[in-house]
């Protein structure tokens, strides 16, 4: 009771909005996505909840007809009382779209963009590269690999003629 | 209009694990070991007999020579001071 003295005092919105009223002084306001809803899934073949909720006077009347024997009903009847209880048949419901281009496309091109990002930054973001990605550097880094004999077995040493100064045929 | 023959026939309730296993298990085993296999033989084998193949006639004080020669050491200079 303090509580909801309190909250008063703040905004007379608040009482009505809020969803919990101590000591049964009020039932909580439930909002619509805490209902059972109606959804078309393979896995949930029969809904909480009917597709259609307010009934016409057709629809009504075809209701009051459903209790009685279904031998009376036409094709067409039954198919309405399909549609009031179900949005979408399960062909309806499993059928394939093409929304699987679009979503490539979307990946595609967000790639592109961010190569473009890439390339900018190359140009304009980092800074210029360590000496030792020098060309001449690097020779001097692999000719004291192959002197020091690295991966004789089959790596870089195996495919070094050692006698004729030069990379094995 | 009468639709006591219309229904469709009742789909297969039970066994349906059983039946996957009894495909798949086989086949699954089979891929595996011709993977085994294939690694065994085409990538240890090589290797263990490229390893053999180099340390069979493999004489350390001649490569400790050419790659002082090379002076890569710290510890020791080339021969020729």
């Amino acid at each position: 009771m303090l509580a909801t003295r309190a909250l008063s005092l703040v905004s007379k919105r608040v009482i009505s909005t809020s969803i919990c009223v101590r000591g049964g002084h009020g039932v909580a306001k439930v909002d619509d996505y805490a209902l059972p809803s109606y959804f078309d899934r393979r896995e949930n073949p029969l809904p909480d909840v009917r597709f259609v909720t307010d009934l016409s006077p057709v629809q009504k009347s075809l209701k009051e007809k459903e209790k009685g024997s279904w031998a009376t009903l036409s094709n067409d009847e039954k198919i309405a009382l399909y549609r009031i209880s179900f949005k979408k048949s399960f062909a309806e419901m499993n059928k394939g779209s093409n929304e699987w281009k679009s979503v490539v496309a979307g990946m595609l091109f967000f790639i592109g963009v961010t190569g473009l990002v890439v390339l900018w930054q190359r140009k304009f973001v980092y800074g210029p590269v360590p000496p030792t990605f020098e060309t001449e550097w690097k020779e001097k880094e692999l000719q004291r690999m192959l002197d020091m004999g690295i991966n004789p077995v089959g790596g870089i040493s195996a495919k070094w003629d050692y006698e004729n100064k030069e990379w094995k045929k | 209009m009468s639709y006591s023959k219309m229904s469709l026939a009742k789909p297969v309730m039970r066994g349906l694990l059983g039946k996957r296993l009894r495909f798949h298990l086989p086949i699954a085993f089979a891929l595996s070991l011709m993977a085994a296999a294939a690694f065994k033989f085409g990538v240890t084998e090589p290797r263990k007999r490229a390893y053999a193949d180099f340390y069979k006639n493999y004489d350390a004080t001649k490569e400790f020579n050419n790659m002082r020669e090379a002076g890569i050491f710290e510890s020791v200079r080339p021969t020729g001071k």
